[in-house]
């Protein structure tokens, strides 16, 4: 039954110290690595290809000053100077040893942050837009409900052993920025009649078999969130496939058995489970509210931040790019984006970490969020503070231009990290940047999400991207497979493969021909590739990659 | 994790796994695990290389997850054949960490 646990310090610290022993159990024989495995997946804990690695949770990306410089702590003590954010919102680390990980869960507890189911089959990390609480286009600030979704799913004995991983995400704008569409549990925040509530998805996933979801439930009420939910979730953990892994999440479920069946027997289950909840998740909400109140915006004049645009280009072309339109006057929301020339997408090191601890204090009315493109944002802004916040980022190499750009590519950590990867993709992420913006090409590209994946288990999304690399073993090379016309955001689609794969030093070559295809047959400036793409089809485009069998 | 591989005669291999405690790579030599690929034991006859391979498991009090992997003979030791092995021994390519750099750091790398 769901209880409420406002403050949850003692049950990380407990969860902690319970991991510590284990550790130690492990390392005097007492327990087998078989028997070590699950438990050190439980908080975490993966080995990867050069080392361990710690995914520490950020729930719904939402991170306070303070456990930030918490993080910054960890990267310069336990790692190498660094962690990876990912695209669960979430953070890694991947050089920890296995004897300092109990040190780090205590570093963590200590200011309310866990590993706790960012791994194994349970319900991971609640996801949601970035610019919660912020957007001038949402209906409600999904925090709450993210909160009471991971208060609920956090240690829930039923469903620790699912058939498969579990993800949820919750959407609040017109626009959705959470790619609900691609989530076990995609929930859409609306109003309807006056009344709150959600639009439910089921189904949607990426990996070796990529699928959307689909809507089981055009109007929940908020109040029914939690049984709702927790039907669906029952009725998955009976009816999901356990026999192949492969087969196992709740996409192929509904595949399988049609979403009418499931859409029945989860209308069963939440009768009845709807009848054991007596309230407790009610009254969290509305604490849950209060906690996530909106801060003490100021009113002041914009006058400085207008002047700033007018006298100072670069500050003018980060301002077009890098801020999203908050919901009070004079206030914007800040992408800073990890995307620089010669960084790794998403790597962020402790100094860069302890300056965003900073500012957020000084500009951003304390909040940060960790986006799901591995940027993070700092949601609200005074425009009055936007010329002094840029100049202390510029200085610090987090002031670039290209929130989504040619170069603000979300790329999973591939064979250079990843021990289930079949190629490397950080560098070939660094070679598209790179080639893009010494051809000048960026800023008249226009708006471009690509998204590069080092295996199929597809964690770099490629199959949202307008333009996707998967990265794939080709008789013991690295091979790059390109899709074309994915969309996580305005209409969700899953991109099509284009044809054969690339080697690696082809791949830049094969995508400056793509693009440069694209701005021969746009429309004019306003039309995005993903436009022309979606306008014209996948043939001009497959001409552009391969001219050898275009002109055959 | 790479297919199960097993060595004969002109395909040899070598066994490796990652240190438990603190989870850098490691490869089987004759005196017990080495940082440095280049000491591993390169094994050609399959008998043989299984019950290596059966001693690196009973070992779980120092390594993690071994197994046996093709490498071929070179002038300095063994080195890689597939790509993943031989990021292994090297370590990323965006940032010099890992093997390149702890063996830059002691070139007359410990057994451990």
């Amino acid at each position: 039954m769901f209880d409420v646990r406002p403050v949850e310090t003692d049950y990380v610290q407990h969860r902690a110290a319970q991991f510590r022993a284990q550790v130690a159990r492990r390392l005097d024989g007492s327990l087998t690595e078989e028997e070590f495995r699950p438990l050190r997946l439980m908080n975490g804990v993966y080995l990867q290809l050069h080392a361990y690695m710690l995914r520490v949770a950020i729930p719904y990306g939402t991170i306070s000053p303070d456990q930030m410089r918490t993080l910054a702590h960890l990267a310069e003590t336990y790692d190498k100077g660094y962690g990876h954010w990912t695209t669960r919102q979430n953070i890694q680390f991947n050089w920890p040893k296995l004897v300092d990980i109990p040190d780090m869960l205590d570093a963590l507890a200590a200011v309310g942050m866990h590993a706790i189911q960012t791994s194994g089959n349970t319900i991971r990390n609640v996801t949601t837009d970035a610019f919660a609480g912020a957007a001038f286009d949402e209906v409600a600030d999904p925090r709450p409900y993210a909160e009471l979704l991971r208060s609920w799913s956090t240690d829930h004995a039923e469903f620790q052993f699912l058939p498969r991983k579990f993800k949820i995400a919750i959407s609040s704008g017109a626009k959705d920025r959470a790619v609900i569409a691609a989530h076990d549990i995609g929930l859409r925040l609306i109003e309807r009649g006056g009344k709150t509530g959600f639009e439910v998805w089921i189904g949607g996933g990426l990996g070796r078999t990529p699928l959307l979801g689909q809507v089981v439930r055009d109007f929940l009420p908020e109040e029914d969130l939690l049984p709702y939910v927790e039907a669906i979730i029952a009725t998955y953990n009976l009816s999901g496939r356990r026999d192949n892994k492969y087969k196992a999440r709740i996409k192929i479920t509904v595949l399988e058995r049609g979403l009418d069946t499931m859409r029945a027997e989860i209308e069963e289950e939440f009768k009845a489970r709807r009848r054991d909840f007596h309230g407790a998740d009610r009254e969290a909400l509305a604490i849950f509210k209060d906690r996530f109140r909106a801060p003490s915006f100021r009113n002041a004049p914009v006058d400085g931040f207008e002047a700033e645009r007018a006298a100072n280009a670069a500050f003018r072309s980060w301002t077009d790019t890098n801020l999203h339109p908050h919901r009070v006057d004079g206030y914007a929301s800040v992408v800073v984006t990890f995307k620089a020339p010669g960084q790794t997408p998403g790597d962020a090191s402790a100094e860069q970490m302890r300056l965003l601890a900073d500012l957020a204090e000084r500009y951003g009315h304390h909040d940060l969020r960790v986006m799901h493109d591995q940027n993070v944002a700092l949601p609200h802004v005074h425009k009055s503070d936007l010329p002094a916040l840029y100049a202390a980022l510029k200085e610090a190499g987090l002031a670039t231009a290209n929130a989504g750009l040619t170069s603000d590519i979300i790329a999973c950590p591939g064979m250079d990290y990843c021990a289930l990867a079949t190629a490397r993709s950080i560098p070939i992420a660094e070679e598209i940047a790179d080639h893009f913006r010494a051809a000048g090409l960026e800023e008249e590209i226009g708006n471009l999400n690509i998204r590069i994946s080092g295996c199929i288990n597809a964690c770099g999304h490629h199959h949202l991207g307008h333009i996707g690399i998967l990265g794939l073993d080709r008789a013991g090379v690295e091979n790059y497979q390109i899709t074309l016309g994915g969309d996580a955001y305005d209409i969700p689609a899953i991109g099509e493969r284009a044809g054969a794969g690339f080697p690696a030093e082809e791949v830049v070559p094969a995508i400056d021909r793509l693009l440069r295809a694209y701005l021969e047959v746009r429309e004019d400036a306003s039309e995005r590739f993903i436009d022309a793409y979606r306008r014209l089809g996948q043939a001009p485009f497959k001409a552009a990659l391969y001219p050898a069998q275009a002109d055959a | 994790m790479s297919k199960a591989f097993t060595p004969k005669p002109g395909r040899p291999g070598v066994i490796t796994a990652n240190d438990l405690r603190e989870g850098f790579n490691v490869w089987m030599c004759e005196e017990g695990w080495t940082p440095d690929p280049r000491q591993a034991t390169l094994y050609e006859d399959e008998a043989i290389a299984e019950l290596a391979l059966l001693k690196a498991v009973g070992q779980s009090d120092k390594v993690v997850g071994p197994y046996l992997v093709e490498a071929k003979a070179g002038p300095n030791g063994p080195e890689p054949v597939h790509f993943r092995e031989a990021f292994r021994q090297k370590g990323p390519s965006n940032y010099f960490h890992g093997i390149q750099a702890d063996c830059a750091q002691k070139p007359e790398s410990a057994n451990v």
